[in-house]
C-alpha cells in the first residue's frame, strides 16, 4: 500500500520537512514494514511533448530505431536553437500525434542518471521518450509512456507541449510503499495508515483527521430497491451483511477527473479512468472501503445478493468469461443476470462506459471468507478482494458511499437522488472483559494501568472501567469497527507492546532445566556424514524432484517398491512431477552437473529422506482445531504421510587416487563403493556382511554387492552402474555407486558396544591358498573359514586372488593369511595346524575348496 | 691391565726362553714414545671409519709395535716388569684414548652424511586423494542445534512430506487464510489427499506439543519446500531452523532473549537485537527480529559511496518471524493456556550462511559443485 506525503499530511499533522524516509521510519516502529519509496528524486525539465514526426532507421545491430521531432514547448532546443526537439527512441509503441514524456538534457532522473545530449545511432539525441520504470513511475519498460493511455483521453486532451509531467505525475513529492501484514486490513487505506502514523507520533491529541468522519442521511424510503438473499451461508457467516446503494443522475460523461485525483491515483499506482471509476478508486485508497460503480440504465431496477446456481456465468471486466461455482456470492439484477462476484470483480455488462450519466455507488460489507475463495476459485486478486478478505470496517459503508457521492456530483456536475438504500445487519462488536495485568505478563513489561487503558483508547477501543472502582484489575474493552483482529489478551497484549514499543521488551535468556542431549539418532547420523567425507567424499543436496522415465532409465523392475512414487499436483516443471524413491535418482544430476563443468574425479554423497508410499497414497483427515484430536484420529492423521525412509547415495567417476609423483593415480571401481559402505558401519561399529547380488538395479549383475546386517537385514547396495544405465543417463563410463539405509545402521547402532577382551599372548600365523569355483564368494569362503578355525581365531586376511594360466580354468586361488590367538597361553604349532586344518575342512564342506 | 691387553697375552705360552736382546729394545722408552706418536698421527689422519679401522689394526692389533712390546715385559727380570708394564699400559691407553674418539667423531659425521643425503622435497604434492568435505548447509544447521543443546534444548525433527493439517491447519492458518493462500506450497496428486511437502517446519513444533508434556524447549531444523522457481534468492527447496518453548510464565522478554543468544551464537558476541511487531498466524502477539550488522557494526553507511555489502547499509539485518504461540494453536494441541505459554522463532539457513560466510547467490548451494562445499571442509 502507497501513501503519498500529500495525502498523509491531510489526516494528521506533519512536521514541516518530514521525508518520506522519516515517514517510512515512523511506521515500521508500528509494525508497518517499509516496501519501497517512491518520487522525490527527480529534477526536470521532465515535459509533455507531442511526437510531430519520426523516421525508421534500421541499425547494424538489427534493432530500428526511431529518429523523432517533439514539440516539447518553449524548453530545450527550441530555446537554444529555435526547433523542436531531436530525440533518438528505440521504442515502437507510439504514433505521430501522441503525447509522450520527455526528459530533456540538465534532468536528473532517479537514481542519480543525469540526461545530456548525447550522440547515439549517428544522431545527437536531445533527451530521452520516458518509460514508466525510467522515471520511477511503475515497473513498465515495455514502451514508452503514451499519456493518453496512462491518463486518458479526457485527461490527454487538457495538455500541452511543455506543460510539466513532474507535477502532472506527482513525482516531485515523496510517497512511501508499505508491507500491510494480513491482519491489519485497514492498512489498505489512507485513513488506516494515517492513523498508525499518528501513533508513532505518541498519538497526540487532535492529530488524526479521520475522512470518514461524515455527516451521512439516513436510509429511508425511495432508495434503490436492494435485497440479501444468502441461502447458504459459509460457517454461518452472510455473505453480504451490510449493502449501501447512492445514485447520482446528469452526470455530464465527458468531464474528466480532475488533475489532484489523477495525479494521486498515478502516485498511488492505479491508472486513471473515468470520473465515475476515478472516484470510486479514490475513495477505496482514501477509507478502505471497495465501491462499485455501475450503469442504472443497465440495470432492471433491483438488486439481489444471492449466492451462484449451477451452470451461471459471467463475463467480467477484464473479458474473461467466468463459469461460476455455487459458493461464490453474485450481485444480480433482479435476482436474475448476474452483474458482478461480490466483492472481487464486477462484469462487463453493467459497467460504467463513456456515455454513463446515472451511476449507481454500491458500498457494501462481503464475507471475508466468501470473497477469499471467489478470488483463489476465479485466480482474480483484485484491490476489492484484497480487502475484503483481511475485513472491511463494516462501519464505514455509508460514508464512503457519501464521499464518493459528494465527488461525483462536484466533478461530474450531477445531482444525488434523496433515497438512500443502506441494508445493515451488521451486528456490534462484543465487549472483552480484559484483565489490564495480562498484557505485563504476556509481553513481559510492567504496564501500569493508565498505560494500557490509554493505549487501547487511542486505538479506537472503547474502555469501560469498572463504575465503582472495586475491580481496578479488569476493563471492558469494545475494539473499533475497523479492527476485527481484536479478540483476547493476546492481540489486546500485541497492541499494547506495539504502541509502547517492542524495543522496551527487555531480553532475558530461558534456561531450560533437562535437556537430555542429542539424540542417539542425530549422533549416529553425524557420524556417517562425517565418516563418509572422511572416506574422502564430497557431500552435495539435490532436489528430490524426478521424471517419471527415470525409473526405466534405471532399469528399475515392473514390480519394483521404488517404481512406487508420489506424485506431484503442481510440479515445478511436469517433467519431474514425481518424488524420489532413492538418493541416487537425482544425484545423478549432481554429478553430471560436475561432470560437465570440466571435473573428471567427482566423488560425492547426499543424506537425505526418500518418498516410499509403498502403493496409492491415502488421504489425510482433517480434523478441527478447537480442541486436541482424538488419539485414533491422531493415529489416522500420522499413518496417512507416506514412509520417508533416510538413505545415504554415493556416485563416483575418474580417479579416486590421482597421479603422482609417487606413480600412476587408480581409477574409482566397485571397491570405493563397498569400502565406503564398510567405512560407515565401521564408523558406527556395526558389523555388516557383503553378498555378490546378481539382479539389484541400477548396478551391473556382475558387480553389485549387497550388504546387509549380520542377522540378514538389508542396508543396502554397492558396487558399479549398470553399462545401459550409464548410457541412458548420460553418465561418465564405469560411474561407480552405492546407496543405504541409514535408518537401518543407526538403529543398530543403538545398543552400547560391548567390549571383547583381548589376549597378550604372541600370535601364531599361518598361510592357506585355496583353489575355489569361480562363482564362489570371496565371501563365503571366508565365512567357512571362521565357522571351522575354532574360538582362538583372531583374522582371516584374503591377501591375494589369483585366476590364469597357473591353475585350472573356471577355478581361482585365494590365498588367506589366518591369525591366531589364545587369551592364556602361547599356541603351538600343532595347535595351529589342527586349527588351520579345521578351517580349511570347512570351507572344503561349504565351498569345495581344495587347498593348494 | 685391561681386557684387550690380556687377550692379546694369550698366544704366550710360558715364561720367554727366546731372549733375544735385539728384541728387547722395544720396550726402550723412546721406542715407546715413538710408536705412540705414529699410532696417534694415523689416527688423526684416518678420514673415514675404514681407514680408522686398518689403524686400528695396524697400531692396536696383534702385530703392532706396542702389542709387540707388551709381550716383551714378561721376559723382563722382575725388578724392570714394573716399570716396563707400567709404561707401555699408558702408551696403549693413550692410543685406545684417541681411537675411541676419532671413532665417535667419524661416526657422527657419517650421521650426519646420512641425513643430508637422504633429504627430499616435502613440498611436492602430499594428497593422493582429495580430501571430502561436508555441505555447509548442514554444518550450520549443527552449529545452530550443538548452541541450543548446549543451552539445554533438545532436537525435534518430522516429515517432509507432511499432512496438511499438520503444516496449515494446526498452526492457525485455516483453508481460507490468506496467509495460506501467500505460501506457495507443493500439493501431492490427489490433491484432496490431504498432503503437501511441508512449507516450513513448523508442523514439527506441532507434532511435539501433540506427543510431549510441557516444558518444552526444541530446536526443529530441516528441509522445507516452496513453489518458487530458482534465482540469486529463491530455491524450492531450502531449510529453515525453528525454536519452541513451552513453559510456565515465559514472555516475549524470554522469546527475546532466546533471540539474542541465536544471533550472538551465529555472528558473534557483539550483536545484539531490535524487534518491532509483524504478523504470524501462528502467534501472537508476533514479533519481526532485525539484528545489528556483523560486518559494520550497525554503521549506517546507506547512500554513501560504499554502503555496507552485508546489510546494504542499514546498519541492520532481517532475522526472522517469532511470536507467542498462538493461544488457538496451543488449545489444538493439548496444552492449557491458562497454565502455560510459549514462544517460537525461526530463520532460514540458506540466508544465515550466505551472511555468516559471504556466499553471493542461492546457486551454488544448491547446484551441488563440489567445489563448493570443498570450501568449509569438516566444520564452520
Ligand atoms: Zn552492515
Amino acid at each position: 500500500m502507497r501513501l503519498p506525503l500529500s495525502w498523509l499530511a491531510e489526516y494528521t499533522d506533519l512536521a514541516p520537512g518530514t521525508r518520506g524516509a522519516d515517514v517510512a521510519a515512523s511506521l515500521v516502529r508500528v509494525g508497518l514494514e517499509e516496501e519501497d519509496l517512491h518520487g522525490g528524486d527527480i529534477t526536470g525539465p521532465l515535459v509533455v511533448g507531442r511526437v510531430l514526426s519520426f523516421e525508421l532507421e534500421p541499425q547494424k545491430n538489427g534493432k530500428t530505431i526511431r529518429w523523432c521531432t517533439v514539440d516539447v514547448g518553449q524548453n530545450g532546443q527550441m530555446l537554444t536553437e529555435g526547433k523542436h526537439q531531436e530525440i533518438v527512441c528505440g521504442a515502437h509503441n507510439f504514433e505521430v500525434g501522441d503525447l509522450v514524456v520527455c526528459v530533456l538534457p540538465g534532468a536528473v532522473l532517479p537514481g542519480g542518471f543525469v540526461i545530456s545530449a548525447r550522440k547515439t545511432y549517428g544522431h545527437v539525441s536531445n533527451g530521452m521518450i520516458c518509460a514508466e520504470d525510467e522515471i520511477g513511475l511503475g515497473e513498465d519498460h515495455e514502451g514508452i509512456i503514451v499519456l493518453s493511455r496512462l491518463l486518458g483521453e479526457e485527461k490527454a486532451a487538457t495538455l500541452q507541449p511543455g506543460d510539466d509531467a513532474i507535477a502532472l505525475l506527482g513525482l516531485g513529492e515523496e510517497t512511501v510503499e508499505t508491507n500491510v501484514t494480513p491482519d491489519r486490513g485497514y492498512c489498505f487505506s489512507v485513513r488506516g495508515l494515517a492513523r498508525e502514523y499518528w501513533h508513532a507520533q505518541g498519538s497526540p491529541e487532535g492529530g488524526y483527521r479521520d475522512p470518514a468522519d461524515v455527516v451521512t442521511p439516513p436510509a429511508g424510503v425511495g432508495g434503490y430497491a436492494v435485497e440479501l438473499k444468502d441461502d447458504s451461508p459459509i460457517e454461518g457467516n452472510d455473505g453480504c451483511d451490510r449493502y449501501v446503494a447512492r445514485i447520482v443522475r446528469g452526470i455530464d460523461p465527458t468531464r474528466p477527473s480532475p488533475a489532484w485525483m489523477t495525479k494521486r491515483l498515478t502516485q498511488m499506482g492505479m491508472r486513471p479512468i473515468s470520473l465515475a471509476v476515478d472516484v470510486t478508486n479514490y475513495v477505496m485508497l482514501a477509507v478502505g472501503q471497495p465501491l462499485h460503480a455501475f450503469d442504472v440504465e443497465r440495470l432492471s431496477g433491483s438488486i439481489v445478493v444471492r449466492r451462484a446456481r449451477a451452470g451461471e456465468s459471467l463475463t467480467t471486466l477484464d473479458d474473461v468469461e467466468r463459469t461460476l461455482h455455487a459458493d461464490d456470492l453474485l450481485i444480480t439484477d433482479g435476482g436474475e443476470r448476474p452483474l458482478a462476484i461480490a466483492g472481487v470483480m464486477g462484469g462487463a455488462s453493467s459497467e460504467v462506459s463513456e456515455t454513463t450519466t446515472d451511476v449507481l455507488i454500491e458500498a457494501a460489507h462481503f464475507d471475508p471468507t466468501t470473497v477469499a475463495r471467489s478470488s483463489r476459485r476465479h485466480r482474480l486478486i483484485t484491490e476489492a478482494s484484497k480487502r475484503f478478505e483481511r475485513g472491511v470496517d463494516p462501519k464505514v459503508t455509508a460514508a464512503a458511499a457519501q464521499l464518493a457521492v459528494d465527488l461525483l456530483v462536484a466533478h461530474g456536475g450531477g445531482t444525488v437522488d434523496a433515497g438512500v438504500t443502506d441494508v445493515d445487519r451488521t451486528t456490534d462488536r462484543t465487549a472483552y472483559l480484559l484483565d489490564v495485568t495480562e498484557p505485563a505478563r504476556i509481553v513481559g513489561v510492567d504496564y501500569p494501568r493508565e498505560r494500557v487503558v490509554r493505549i487501547l483508547r487511542d486505538l479506537g477501543c472503547v474502555v469501560e472501567e469498572s463504575r465503582d472502582g472495586a475491580d481496578d484489575t479488569h476493563v471492558l474493552v469494545t475494539p473499533p469497527s475497523w479492527r476485527p483482529d481484536l479478540v483476547d489478551a493476546p492481540d489486546y497484549a500485541e497492541e499494547v507492546a506495539r504502541i509502547d514499543g517492542y524495543n522496551n521488551i527487555p531480553s532475558i535468556t530461558p534456561t531450560p532445566s533437562d535437556g537430555r542431549g542429542l539424540t542417539h539418532a542425530r549422533k549416529a547420523r553425524r557420524v556417517v556424514a562425517d565418516a563418509l567425507a572422511g572416506a574422502g567424499l564430497t557431500e552435495v543436496l539435490s532436489y528430490p524432484f524426478v521424471s517419471e522415465d527415470l525409473a526405466d532409465h534405471l532399469m528399475l523392475p515392473a514390480d519394483d517398491d521404488r517404481r512406487n512414487a508420489v506424485r506431484l499436483a503442481n510440479p515445478l516443471s511436469e517433467e519431474r512431477p514425481l518424488l524420489r524413491t532413492s538418493i541416487l535418482a537425482t544425484l545423478v544430476d549432481t554429478l553430471r552437473r560436475n561432470v560437465a563443468r570440466g571435473r573428471k574425479d567427482v566423488a560425492i554423497y547426499e543424506l537425505g529422506l526418500v518418498f516410499r508410499p509403498g502403493g496409492p497414497v491415502g488421504t489425510a483427515p482433517v480434523p478441527g482445531v478447537a480442541a486436541r484430536p482424538d488419539a485414533e484420529t491422531l493415529e489416522r492423521l500420522y499413518a496417512a504421510v507416506p514412509a520417508q525412509p533416510r538413505r545415504a547415495g554415493i556416485l563416483a567417476t575418474g580417479q579416486a587416487e590421482q597421479a603422482g609423483w609417487w606413480g600412476p593415480g587408480r581409477p574409482a571401481d566397485w571397491s570405493d563403493m563397498v569400502a565406503a559402505v564398510e567405512t560407515v558401519a565401521a564408523a558406527l561399529a556395526v558389523p555388516v556382511a557383503v553378498a555378490n547380488d546378481p539382479a539389484h538395479a541400477p548396478w551391473h549383475p556382475g558387480r553389485c554387492a549387497r550388504i546387509t546386517l549380520v542377522d540378514g537385514t538389508l542396508v543396502g547396495h554397492a558396487g558399479e552402474l549398470h553399462p545401459k544405465v550409464v548410457a541412458a543417463l548420460d553418465l561418465p563410463a564405469r560411474t561407480v555407486a552405492a546407496e543405504f539405509d541409514v535408518d537401518v545402521l543407526v538403529a543398530a547402532s543403538a545398543e552400547p558396544v560391548q567390549a571383547r577382551p583381548f589376549s597378550t599372548f604372541p600370535p601364531a600365523l599361518t598361510d592357506i591358498a585355496l583353489l575355489v569355483g569361480s562363482d564362489v564368494a570371496a565371501a563365503d569362503v571366508e565365512a567357512a573359514l571362521r565357522s571351522g578355525a575354532g574360538e582362538w581365531l583372531e583374522t582371516v586376511v584374503l591377501f591375494d586372488v589369483y585366476e590364469g594360466e597357473r591353475i585350472e580354468a573356471g577355478h581361482r586361488s585365494l590365498a588367506y593369511r589366518l591369525t591366531f590367538r589364545a587369551p592364556d597361553r602361547t599356541l603351538t604349532t600343532d595347535e595351529v595346524n589342527r586349527f588351520r586344518d579345521a578351517a580349511v575342512a570347512a570351507a572344503a564342506s561349504a565351498t569345495g575348496a581344495v587347498q593348494r | 691391565m685391561n681386557p684387550s691387553e690380556s687377550s692379546e697375552r694369550t698366544p704366550m705360552s710360558g715364561p720367554n726362553t727366546n731372549y733375544d736382546p735385539v728384541e728387547v729394545s722395544a720396550l726402550d722408552p723412546a721406542n715407546i714414545d715413538g710408536a705412540v706418536q705414529d699410532a696417534l698421527s694415523a689416527i688423526a689422519a684416518a678420514a673415514s671409519l675404514d681407514e680408522l679401522k686398518a689403524v686400528r689394526i695396524a697400531h692396536q692389533g696383534e702385530k703392532s709395535p706396542l702389542a709387540l712390546a707388551n709381550r716383551e715385559i714378561g721376559a723382563l727380570p722382575p725388578s724392570a716388569k714394573a716399570e716396563a708394564g707400567k709404561r707401555v699400559g699408558h702408551a696403549r691407553g693413550r692410543v685406545g684414548q684417541a681411537v675411541t674418539a676419532r671413532q665417535t667423531e667419524l661416526e657422527a659425521e657419517r650421521d650426519a652424511r646420512i641425513l643430508v643425503d637422504e633429504r627430499v622435497d616435502v613440498t611436492v604434492p602430499a594428497l593422493r586423494r582429495e580430501p571430502g568435505s561436508r555441505h555447509p548447509i548442514e554444518l550450520v544447521a549443527q552449529r545452530l542445534v550443538d548452541a541450543f543443546v548446549g543451552m539445554g534444548w533438545e532436537v525435534a525433527e518430522g516429515p517432509e512430506l507432511e499432512s496438511e493439517w499438520l503444516n496449515f491447519d494446526a498452526l492457525n492458518l485455516g483453508p481460507d487464510h490468506p496467509a495460506r493462500q501467500m505460501q506457495d506450497t507443493f500439493f501431492l496428486d490427489p490433491v484432496d489427499s490431504g498432503l503437501v511437502l511441508r512449507t516450513q517446519t513448523s508442523p514439527v513444533q506441532i507434532r511435539t506439543m501433540l506427543e510431549q508434556e510441557p516444558p518444552i524447549y526444541v530446536v526443529a531444523p530441516g528441509k522445507v519446500f516452496r513453489t518458487d522457481d530458482l534465482d540469486a534468492t529463491h530455491t524450492p527447496v531450502f531449510h529453515q531452523i525453528e525454536c519452541l518453548a513451552i513453559d510456565k510464565g515465559l514472555t516475549m522478554a524470554h522469546l527475546r532473549g532466546a533471540l539474542d543468544a541465536f544471533v550472538r551464537i551465529m555472528f558473534g558476541e557483539e550483536t545484539r537485537t531490535r524487534v518491532r511487531a509483524n504478523y504470524f498466524p501462528f502467534t501472537e502477539p508476533s514479533m519481526e527480529t532485525d539484528f545489528l550488522c556483523f560486518a559494520c557494526h550497525g554503521e549506517e553507511t546507506w547512500g554513501t559511496a560504499e554502503p555496507c555489502r552485508t546489510c546494504g547499509g542499514s546498519g541492520w539485518i532481517e532475522l526472522g518471524g517469532s511470536g507467542m504461540v498462538n493461544r488457538k494453536v496451543l488449545r489444538t494441541c493439548g496444552i492449557d493456556p491458562e497454565v502455560y505459554s510459549g514462544f517460537a522463532f525461526g530463520l532460514g539457513i540458506e540466508r544465515a550462511l550466505q551472511l555468516r560466510h559471504g556466499v553471493r547467490g542461492m546457486h551454488e548451494i544448491v547446484e551441488g559443485d563440489v567445489r563448493f562445499s570443498q570450501q568449509f571442509g569438516m566444520g564452520v
